[in-house]
């Protein structure tokens, strides 16, 4: 079964000014994500990728082409999908408790419902002690860790991320993604996954989409044939990486002049 | 001249710094530094209290000393004198409710109407846009100007003059909640808009569960601005109104009864200044407790 699919879409945005030219983010992505599946997007920076996170949320509309979760064309947010980024856009006001069953106050689910799914949840990300903290009072791994609560209590079919974990340091970084995968891998849940680390989508996807620069094009798609989703500590080690981390930065000609001054 | 100054300064702290950590035997370097000196520790403390000493000495004995006559500024016991017979002969406690009362029905009205509007104009880009001009100007009219209208408007009666002393306070509050509310909203997250979009919340949803609380530090500041700037209208609302009431009455009064009476009226005028602001602080304390404390300087806090 096909979880989330992007079927020729093209999106354009109108100029700012008028007299000013339109940008074209995306032309003709054709993705398909089969259900269970974790896909990796990696590309140039600017070349679009945030644009298909935002039409697969439906908080935008595609120019041309059309957007599918579950089958059913996306024409507005819905309870299919849920967002996870790169900032954890924790509300300050909330405790981490409160912060974690937001999405669900806001589909009126019952208090005490949803209490007991985000308390289940927080324990399970080690944050069983902090669920009466306020975010300004937690690292910046224990903040991500909330979001990836927040984002799991919502119970989606398709888990949207944008670069999820690019803000925290490196040991952080491969402890979060350990969760993730092991979330992912045990709720089955289907993931998109946008990130700039070569190493974190080998570790972390069955599949990694490559995208060209703006228009963003889907250019090459690769085969992670690794075991270990589950475990991407393991997965980290392997020799295989090696060489897939060269395929990738020749595909994003990373390395090769120009890039290297800026 | 700024850069060798500053040096000098910083040489001063070394040089002063230096024999003090040096001064302990040499035997075991604590790892612990050793707790500050009484002085260090007490110096805001007993620094006040040497100002406010030199205060209340200048004032009562320093004013006599140069020659400044008592109808110009009367010195502290004068006007201690003053509170008692206003006290007793004047009903002070009854002016002092009625402007009370003024202040917090001014102050109140005020603030809700500017939250509204903030609110109102926070949502709506383009009503903003077109109404800025309006706004601006407002904002910089002198607004305790309008009282003479409000008398023109009112009439006579006590009800009157008071409702002019509380529409001047309204007019004053407004504007800086108005602004400060506006603001805020136009300057949350949009991404955090986004994250509540993406769990389909509606305008409503968006407004009461993210615009609403995040404009709150900035609701508070415009409200300590609004509460100190509602004694101002208060008191301008009652003098143009020449209300037979009230402190604004009272130095009104002290025009022919002395400046004693004055300051006695200044000095209450000033305190219930001070008690609506402590008011909006504590308020302000219960609402943002998720904020992070700014305790600079104070170590391990």
């Amino acid at each position: 079964m096909i979880r989330l699919q992007f079927d020729r879409v093209t999106k354009s945005f109108a100029p700012q000014r008028r007299g000013g030219e339109g940008v074209t983010a995306i032309a003709d992505v054709d993705v398909r994500v089969e259900d269970g599946e974790v896909v990796a997007l990696i590309g140039p920076s600017g070349c679009g990728k945030s644009t298909l996170l935002n039409l697969a949320s439906g908080l935008d509309r595609p120019t041309r082409g059309r957007v599918f979760v579950d089958g059913a064309e996306v024409t507005g947010p819905n309870s299919h999908v849920a967002f996870m980024l790169q900032r954890d856009l924790l509300l300050p006001w909330r405790s981490i408790l409160d912060n974690v069953t937001f999405g669900q106050e806001i589909q009126h689910v019952e208090k005490a419902r949803r209490r007991e799914v985000a308390r289940k949840l927080l324990d399970k990300y080690h944050l069983g002690e902090f669920v009466d903290h306020y975010p300004h009072q937690l690292s910046g791994g224990m903040r991500q860790r909330a979001a990836l609560a927040r984002t799991m209590a919502m119970d989606p079919d398709v888990v949207l991320m944008d670069e999820p974990f690019s803000a925290l340091d490196a040991q952080t970084k491969m402890v979060l993604q350990q969760d993730l995968a092991r979330t992912l891998f045990e709720e089955k849940k289907t993931a998109f996954l946008i990130t700039h680390d070569l190493v974190e989508a080998i570790a972390l996807a069955d599949r990694i989409l490559v995208m060209s620069r703006r228009p963003g094009r889907i250019v090459r798609e690769i085969r992670v044939d690794l075991p270990d989703r589950d475990n991407p500590m393991v997965r980290r080690q392997r020799n295989e990486m090696g060489s897939l981390i060269a395929e990738l930065m020749s595909l994003l000609d990373i390395g090769h002049g120009d890039h290297l001054d800026g | 001249m700024a850069t060798i100054s500053m040096g000098k300064a910083m040489n001063d702290a070394t040089a002063s710094a230096v024999p003090a950590a040096a001064a302990p035997p040499r035997a075991e370097p604590a790892l612990v530094p050793p707790p500050p000196s009484f002085w260090r520790a007490y110096r805001v403390a007993i620094w006040s209290a040497v100002v406010l000493a030199l205060f209340v000495l200048g004032w009562e004995w320093g004013l006599r000393a140069l020659g400044v006559p008592k109808y110009f500024i009367p010195t502290l016991s004068e006007i201690g004198v003053e509170f008692l017979r206003a006290y007793e002969r004047m009903d002070l406690v009854h002016h002092t409710v009625i402007t009370t009362f003024e202040v917090l029905v001014g102050f109140a009205l005020g603030a809700l109407l500017g939250m509204a509007m903030g609110y109102v104009l926070g949502m709506s880009p383009t009503a903003e846009k077109v109404l800025s001009p309006y706004i601006l100007a407002l904002q910089i009219a002198p607004k305790v100007a309008f009282a003479p209208l409000f008398v023109l408007w009112f009439g006579f009666s006590v009800e009157a003059k008071m409702s002019v002393a509380i529409l001047v306070a309204v007019l004053v509050v407004f504007f800086p909640i108005m602004v400060n509310v506006l603001g805020a909203v136009r300057a949350v997250d949009p991404a955090m808009i986004n994250l509540a979009r993406t769990f389909s919340a509606t305008r409503w949803q968006i407004f009461w569960k993210i615009e609403f609380p995040a404009s709150m530090p900035a609701l508070f500041s415009g409200l300590r601005i609004g509460s100190t700037l509602a004694v101002i209208g208060v008191t301008v609302g009652e003098l143009v109104g020449g209300i037979n009431r009230g402190l604004g009455f009272l130095l009104l009064s002290g025009e022919t009864q002395g400046a004693p009476l004055v300051f006695l009226a200044i000095l209450v005028l000033t305190v219930i200044g001070i008690v609506a602001y402590c008011a909006v602080i504590l308020a302000e304390r219960s609402v943002l407790h998720y904020m992070p404390r700014r305790d600079f300087g104070k170590p391990n806090s």
